[in-house]
């Protein structure tokens, strides 16, 4: 308890509302780290031709998903667009399953037939990874559409990027979750980039939360490079969601480090202003500076969750280059149910 | 340990490329996240990073190379302590070049897919009721009989809800779901704005929420908004779950022409549907496959797209009176006996078949009439058997003809019993253009019964 109270406190200098403990910071540390290793993983062996197709990652918006689902509970329902590994690792999914996923093998979560932008696990209320940009709103919304018929208090996290803010059915999504007061959190990542559209160019207000007052909802945005303050409006978005007051909008502005996919020359922004984020606005440094400076954590400890993160990621990434293909007779299965 | 660098993979279909520029040379620490070197593809150039910190112990091919493989080490990575002399030696990398080792990696791929799983062959279907000899019958209109699905279904199972536009308060647009609201209130019947994308999407999301949305769209027509969402949503995410995540929910409404409503409201979407791998489609003729098959696709881990027609709503036909009625997906039912020529056909089309069937008879022809029922799954081994007895084929449609659901029935007929034909196939549909307004012109764009009596003579050869 006595590090609760110390660590609660510098908690505080950093963003004056979030209450939390030494091991929170730690856990999210761990989290954190976890998604930004194994997306230099992916990422390496999609260079090794591992890995096919689209491959979008998520380096640089680790703080969002962490903080976001460091508010949800057991029950509550996940489901993102094609920037999805992230998301899944925090819901708790196993890193082999994922990467073998990646790799397109017979262990991955969907036997190796959805591959990075299509994983979902019904265990870890996990529902996709979509490749249609924007499709996830509505789904989102009707996820909590069944939870508010079944009369459970389950919330579920609809996130999407500034890209799919300005497709259309994010607003019918709106207009019928507020009028029947889903309890959905839909949570707008704004990376400021649709693959090479900056939002500048996209949209002409340029507060995409604000957009939820046309249909009445609540809302607000959020430094996504700042895991404590995600944290916080989290916990604000989901309680009113819980209590029968959603939805809640919360933008995150945050940041990719890298390309819109693997394939992506990135002319559209400058080497410099990645490297500013990087160097002056990351997530993980943040932590780690703040479980430092509050010796929360040594650098030993902290070498030490280095090196269990990296033992994780190089199992995963053994497991998906072992595992074998899919059967070839899994072509023809999981058509019908 | 020392590890190499290779030639990234950065396309999905990159082979090769050109390392124009190293942007380090041999002694630099480089940390992650570092630009290494320009890679030009054959799309652009691109900047390449460093996934790992370490130094530049050895740079193995030079900028300015063309054609270098992707996965051939370009460099070499030293951790902390280690100097060159670590680094395995140019000449050995480029004698092992691990473009091969990724590849051997790789399990090799299946040279050919495998055949389809033969299911267990459908019975051919008999030409008798659905309904054991003695039942009574009860004269209903298919509004009636779609309306009494709905209801059992919603007594007996808490967990299905209708929702789209105007179902509740104004009791459906077509009077479907009349009553529905008073009896299981505003929670199970939900009326929507109009926003068909966005409905149809949080239908979905339902589904996999544990529900069985019945999603009504005022007509099909609607549905082209919301259709990525029955495709890319509910039809493909089993699969790409890997099984893990069934969608039983229901897409039904008026389908195809009604009267007078012109080319955006007068179109059938069965071969749209049908085209879809992981959905069912159903197009019922009679009130009894309405009511049976509207059970029975509500009851269905699967999406179904259920397409109902308008001039139907109206017409009376006898519905057994029995408790739980239900319709199987995938089997033809045979309406007519007959010889000479197999008229097989479905929906609507059913009304211009069977009163050929009835002029034809008077010619002296017999035909034997099928109603398909479901289009997917479609029971072509009811076709074909009859097929097997007339040796003549025709199919009537309302939709358009190019790459219609008869045109699919004639490949599948052609390939299964080509040496029972003894005349080529007639596939009748709606006429190429989209659908006038003028009553006359309407007329004539869609399938007709002279036509069908004219194809039956044509290729009966009387």
């Amino acid at each position: 308890m006595a590090t609760r109270k110390t660590s609660a406190k510098a908690a505080d200098s950093s963003t004056g509302k979030a209450n939390v403990s030494a091991e929170d910071m730690k856990t999210w540390y761990r989290q954190m780290l976890l998604i930004r290793r194994f997306e230099e993983k992916a990422g390496q062996l999609y260079g090794m031709g591992l890995i096919g197709g689209f491959c979008h990652l998520y380096i640089g918006q680790e703080a969002v998903v962490v903080g976001m689902e460091a508010a949800a509970k057991e029950g509550d329902k996940h489901i993102t667009s094609y920037r999805d590994h992230g998301h899944m690792l925090v819901a708790g999914m196993d890193p082999k399953g994922v990467m073998a996923e990646l790799t397109g093998r017979e262990g991955g979560y969907s036997k190796g037939k959805g591959g990075s932008m299509h994983m979902f696990s019904r265990e870890k209320h996990f529902y996709g990874g979509h490749g249609i940009v924007g499709a996830q709103v509505p789904l989102g919304a009707g996820l909590a559409f069944a939870d508010r018929y079944k009369g459970n208090d389950n919330v579920t996290f609809t996130y999407f990027g500034d890209g799919a803010a300005n497709q259309g059915q994010v607003y019918e999504a709106y207009n019928m979750a507020n009028l029947w007061n889903l309890p959905v959190v839909f949570v707008i990542e704004n990376n400021q980039y649709a693959m090479g559209t900056s939002t500048k160019r996209s949209s002409k207000s340029p507060n995409l939360w604000e957009r939820g007052a046309a249909y009445g909802i609540k809302g607000e945005m959020v430094d996504g490079m700042d895991v404590l303050a995600v944290k916080a409006a989290a916990e604000k978005a989901v309680a009113a969601c819980r209590a029968g007051d959603g939805p809640y909008i919360l933008e995150a502005m945050t940041y990719r480090y890298r390309g819109h996919s693997m394939s992506d020359p990135a002319k559209y922004r400058t080497r410099e202003e990645v490297q500013k984020m990087r160097e002056e606005r990351d997530a993980i440094e943040r932590v780690r500076e703040l479980l430092l400076t509050g010796k929360h954590a040594s650098e030993d400890d902290l070498k030490a969750i280095d090196k269990d993160i990296k033992a994780v990621v190089n199992e995963a990434a053994d497991f998906a280059r072992e595992s074998p293909e899919p059967d070839v007779a899994e072509l023809w299965t999981d058509v019908y149910a | 340990m020392a590890t190499e660098i290779l030639m990234p993979a950065l396309s999905p279909t990159m082979e090769e490329g050109t390392l124009a520029k190293w942007l380090v040379k041999e002694g630099d620490t480089v940390a992650a996240g570092d630009i290494l070197a320009e890679i030009e593809t054959d799309k652009a150039t691109m900047e390449f990073e460093a996934v790992e910190e370490g130094t530049i112990g050895k740079i193995l091919v030079d900028e300015g190379s063309e054609g270098v493989k992707v996965n051939t080490p370009i460099a070499v990575l030293l951790e902390e302590g280690e100097t060159a002399a670590d680094a395995p030696s140019a000449g050995a990398a480029t004698e092992a070049p691990r473009a091969d080792a990724g590849n051997e990696e790789a399990p090799k791929r299946a040279a050919e897919a495998p055949a389809p799983p033969t299911p267990a062959q459908p019975a051919a279907a008999k030409p008798e009721p659905d309904w054991p000899e003695g039942t009574p019958l009860k004269s209903m209109t298919v509004r009636e009989a779609l309306r009494e699905a709905m209801a059992e279904e919603m007594r007996r199972d808490d967990t299905v809800f209708l929702m789209g536009e105007e179902v509740g308060e104004y009791q459906g647009a077509y009077k479907i779901s009349q009553g529905l609201l008073d009896e299981f209130g505003a929670r199970r019947v939900v009326d929507t704005p109009i926003s068909e994308i966005g409905f149809t999407g949080l239908g979905v999301g339902a589904a996999w929420g544990g529900l069985r949305p019945i999603v009504e769209f005022m007509t099909f027509n609607f549905s082209m908004q919301g259709i990525d969402h029955i495709i890319n949503s509910a039809a493909k995410t089993l699969y790409m779950s890997g099984g893990q995540l069934p969608c039983p929910i229901v897409f039904r409404g008026a389908n195809g022409a009604a009267a007078r409503v012109a080319a955006q409201h007068s179109q059938c979407f069965a071969a749209w549907y049908s085209h879809i791998p992981g959905l069912k489609v159903a197009m019922p003729y009679s009130a009894s496959d309405a009511k049976g098959l509207l059970k029975s696709a509500i009851r269905d881990n699967n999406p179904v797209v259920f397409l109902e027609n308008e001039i139907l709503y109206g017409r009376s036909f006898d519905v057994p009176d029995i408790d739980d009625f239900t319709v199987p997906f995938g089997k033809a039912r045979i309406w007519r006996e007959g010889s000479d020529v197999t008229i097989v056909s479905f929906g609507i089309g059913m009304t211009y078949a069977l009163e050929a069937a009835e002029k034809l008879a008077e010619m002296g022809i017999e035909a034997e009439v099928i109603d398909l029922r479901t289009i997917r799954p479609m029971d072509t081994a009811t076709v074909i058997a009859s097929v097997q007895k007339t040796n003549r084929l025709v199919t009537v449609e309302e939709g358009f003809p190019q790459n219609s659901v008869g045109s699919h029935l004639a490949s599948v007929v052609m390939r299964e019993a080509f040496d029972w034909l003894d005349a080529p196939i007639i596939t009748l549909a709606g006429k190429d253009v989209p659908m006038p307004y003028a009553a006359n012109l309407e007329k004539l764009a869609l399938v007709t019964t002279d036509e069908v009596v004219a194809a039956a003579r044509q290729i009966t050869y009387r």
